[in-house]
């Protein structure tokens, strides 16, 4: 502990634009990270700490966001004093970052190992050969297949797991002492995520390099962070050793995110087993891109015999990976698009292969709620119209459907005045619950939600799956539930199926499959869980 | 966040902020509107009859009693230029006005309906491959000078870029979940059409039209200038340059006066479409205040 630490930071504020909702993006932040310790930075969105990343690199509008109290040093040198020259210098050199997005960060029209060259020219005299062998050794480093293939690979070419491994390849390339990681893994699968922070594990402790991760995940936290920063507000409220803060944590806000973490244990719950059938799929099968008149053929078959049962009052979850078709199933079955082949049976009416003016009456039945809170509801609408245009659709009087919205609203969780009030008014989690109300409204027999909670804040999270429980209790829904989120899947299914590229692997109890995955590809799954060895503690909070 | 594809928000209160906070817009706007008084009002600023020869006044130099000079025929310059500007807004607006409503009927169709998109678009792409000057050329002479012909001979070329415009709206808004809810919602297709879609197009089609205005305006000119626009007889301000070419040398006033008028039109025309873009569009709006 008596090495010096590589980054420290003292005092830190950052002001906000005036008109924002506080007056600082962060303020009197205070942390530290050493050579060769990964320091993790949680807090929900807003909380700062991206901002706090951000300016570090020397990367913020600086008309916007001004750094005015406090200093960042590295190695001893403050950031803050230093000359746009140098900080260019420092980059790469001295500090590199990796970012969430690494098809936006990386520049679509070179190929990658000119880009990952590009650091080594701009900052060494090394010679092209030289260079090109660096930069193959690095590929291989961070475990690129086939390095001299990829070496002229563009980016669209990459999947998103190597191109982020191309990011940590240009982001090591100089051995810097400090590597700050915002959020690199969100965008990425699980079982991806699993092996890209495996690999950043491994290579800050060859180089001894010092890492500041940010992260939301509290599962990610635990099987990578030394220490832990909490941020809330652009403030600092608790800083400590991993197991220190996720064991025992001490500020209220610590203990209310960490307790909002699901586990990954299943709910102890019996599903009613003579509950009827509301939703079931025969065979159902969904391809895209069929070879036609002047097109060349490429099938794929985002769904493949598909066969699900939902009961009354029951929750089953598809969970799966990005691209294993579990948004395709459900988008069959809202009839958004239309199944190639097989049969949706809503109770006894076969829905899949109805002509949509057939297909209206039972539109009513079946509701959705999605992923994106900002792009669910038409912005120019005030939310009693997006509310009750489903109930008028069907004949339903203004005055009655408008009753009914205000009703729901309060059901939901929201004031009833919220009618009159245009969505850009409400938060993530508000508009989500106004999703859920519109779907109610309809007063379906199936409420389907497509990853309704990914968006949200963990604490949000809580709270609207919390909801969603609440109205398939108290309306006796059939829900099905896709997600990605293993543990989210554990607190709210009475049956999971699992999907890998557009097949059923694995469909059961959830108590069954959690407990005992027969499938390889389920039990992949589970090992990438992150977090899986670490059992959160539920704790009392003054919030909430 | 809010920045859906298209151009989300209201623009009523925004439209305000503009005019306050961008003064070239406002330049813009006020010389429109001076355009457009003096076009309606005409008869009674002072004016006399632009058709009416005078052989004794001509080529009078611009004087206190005529204002602007006369012509070759002894016609008041002032007169003409000020009736002038009546055939150019109404050809330039009825022109913004038909191609606009034209092209969102096709637009919607061709974005909404695969079948009609392959046929329509392939239309569109035929029709932009011809010269706009061609086909008025070609339609006056078929049809004969008339003010409609010239109307429908320029809204023609312009439609396919209105179609473009709304298409691409279009296609990126029917993927929005909160299209796809109301969908699942059982609302019909014209509903979602006008609640959902339809608003998303507005305000590109508002800064569309103003440049549809202002190259209407100047396209009815060249047609003029070229003996293929308005007939001869009717005093716009093509017509007048027409005319007064062969005088140029003699009588610049001729040509001036309605060249500077069309400038000044076309241009404040162009500053409005400018600033409304500015205003409509979040992205660029963000980026200017930054």
């Amino acid at each position: 502990m008596s090495v010096a630490p590589v980054l420290d930071i003292r005092g830190l504020s950052v002001s906000l634009p005036v008109g924002g909702d506080r007056s600082f993006a962060v303020e009197d932040v205070s942390l530290d990270v050493s050579p060769g310790e990964i320091v993790c930075v949680v807090g929900e969105s807003g909380s700062g700490k991206s901002v706090t990343a951000h300016t570090i690199m020397g990367l913020l509008p600086r008309r916007q966001l001004a750094p005015v109290v406090g200093e960042i040093l590295l190695n001893g040198e403050n950031l803050l004093d230093a000359t746009p020259e140098r900080l260019r210098d420092l980059r790469g050199v001295g500090m590199a970052m990796i970012f969430q997005e690494p098809m936006t960060a990386l520049n679509p029209v070179f190929p990658v190992g000119r880009q990952i060259t590009e650091m080594l020219t701009t900052h060494t005299q090394l010679s092209g050969g030289e260079c090109r062998r660096r930069v193959l050794a690095l590929m291989a480093s961070v475990q690129l297949p086939e390095p001299e293939r990829l070496y002229r690979a563009y980016p669209h070419q990459l999947s998103g797991g190597q191109r982020q491994r191309v990011m940590i390849a240009m982001a090591l390339a100089l051995k810097p002492p400090l590597l700050i990681a915002d959020e690199p893994t969100t965008a990425l699968d699980v079982t991806t995520q699993a092996q890209i922070l495996k690999l950043i594990r491994e290579l800050q402790s060859r180089q001894d390099t010092g890492v500041l991760f940010i992260t939301h995940d509290f599962g990610v936290v635990a099987d990578i962070a030394d220490r832990v920063v909490v941020m809330q507000h652009g403030r600092v409220v608790e800083t400590g050793s991993t197991r220190e803060v996720l064991s025992a944590p001490r500020h209220d806000y610590t203990r209310m995110l960490v307790s909002a973490v699901p586990s990954l244990a299943p709910r102890h719950r019996q599903p009613d087993r003579q509950a009827p059938i509301v939703l079931s799929t025969q065979e159902l099968h969904k391809t895209y891109g069929q070879a036609g008149w002047l097109r060349r053929g490429r099938v794929v078959h985002a769904a493949r015999d598909v066969n699900l049962e939902v009961r009354r009052g029951q929750t089953l979850g598809i969970v799966g990976e990005s691209g294993s078709g579990k948004s395709t199933v459900a988008r069959c079955i809202v009839r958004l698009i239309d199944p190639s082949q097989g049969k949706v049976f809503l109770g006894d009416d076969e829905i899949g292969n109805l002509p949509a003016t057939l297909l209206r009456h039972h539109r009513k039945r079946i509701q959705i709620v999605f992923q994106d809170p900002y792009r669910s509801l038409n912005p120019r609408q005030t939310v009693g119209n997006a509310i009750s245009e489903g109930p008028m659709n069907f004949g339903l009087s203004r005055k009655a459907a408008w009753d009914r919205a205000q009703e729901l609203l309060r059901i939901v969780g929201l004031d009833a005045n919220a009618v009159d009030r245009f969505p850009s008014q409400f938060s993530g989690g508000q508009r989500q619950r106004i999703c859920i109300a519109r779907a109610l409204a309809m007063e379906p027999e199936v409420l389907i939600a497509d990853e309704a909670v990914s968006a949200l804040d963990v604490s949000v999270q809580a709270q609207v799956l919390a909801l969603l429980d609440e109205v398939r209790e108290h309306f006796h829904l059939a829900m099905l539930f896709i997600t990605h989120d293993l543990r989210v899947a554990a607190q709210v299914c009475d049956h999971v199926a699992v999907m890998y590229r557009g097949e059923v692997v694995e469909y059961g109890a959830v108590r069954e499959i959690f407990g005992a995955p027969r499938h390889d590809y389920t039990r992949t799954l589970f090992e990438a869980a992150p977090g899986r060895h670490w059992e959160f503690g539920r704790f009392d909070t003054a919030v909430n | 966040m809010s920045a859906v594809a298209g151009f989300p928000g209201r623009a009523g209160p925004a439209l305000g902020g503009l005019l306050r906070r961008h003064p070239t817009t406002l330049l813009g706007a006020s010389l429109l509107l001076a355009m457009v008084l003096l076009a309606v009002f005409a008869p009674w600023l002072g004016t006399g009859d632009p058709v009416m020869m005078n052989p004794i006044n001509r080529l009078k130099t611009p004087s206190v009693e005529f204002w602007f000079g006369t012509d070759m025929y002894g016609r008041d310059v002032y007169s003409r230029v000020a009736y002038g500007a009546r055939i150019s807004l109404t050809v330039g607006i009825s022109a913004a006005v038909l191609s606009i409503s034209l092209g969102l009927l096709i637009g919607v169709m061709a974005g909404y309906f695969r079948l009609a998109d392959a046929i329509l678009m392939r239309v569109m792409d035929g029709l932009m491959a011809i010269p706009g000057i061609l086909i008025a050329i070609a339609m006056v002479s078929l049809a004969g000078a008339s003010l409609l012909t010239v109307v429908v001979a320029i809204t023609i070329p312009e439609i396919p870029r209105v179609v473009r415009l709304v298409r691409a709206v279009v296609l990126a808004v029917r993927e929005e979940p909160y299209v796809e809810a109301a969908i699942a919602a059982g609302t019909r297709l014209p509903k979602i059409l006008i609640r959902h879609v339809l608003p998303n197009t507005i305000p590109p089609l508002i800064v569309q039209a103003t440049y549809v205005c202002a190259s209407a305006m100047i396209t009815e000119a060249i047609l003029s200038f070229l003996g293929a626009g308005t007939p001869p007889e009717i005093p716009s301000w093509g017509n007048m340059m027409a005319e007064g070419r062969t005088y140029f040398q003699l009588a610049p006033w001729i040509i001036l006066f309605p060249g500077l008028f069309l400038a000044i039109t076309v241009l404040s025309v162009n500053v409005l479409g400018d600033g409304l873009r500015d205003t409509l569009d979040p992205r660029i709006a963000r980026r200017l205040r930054g």
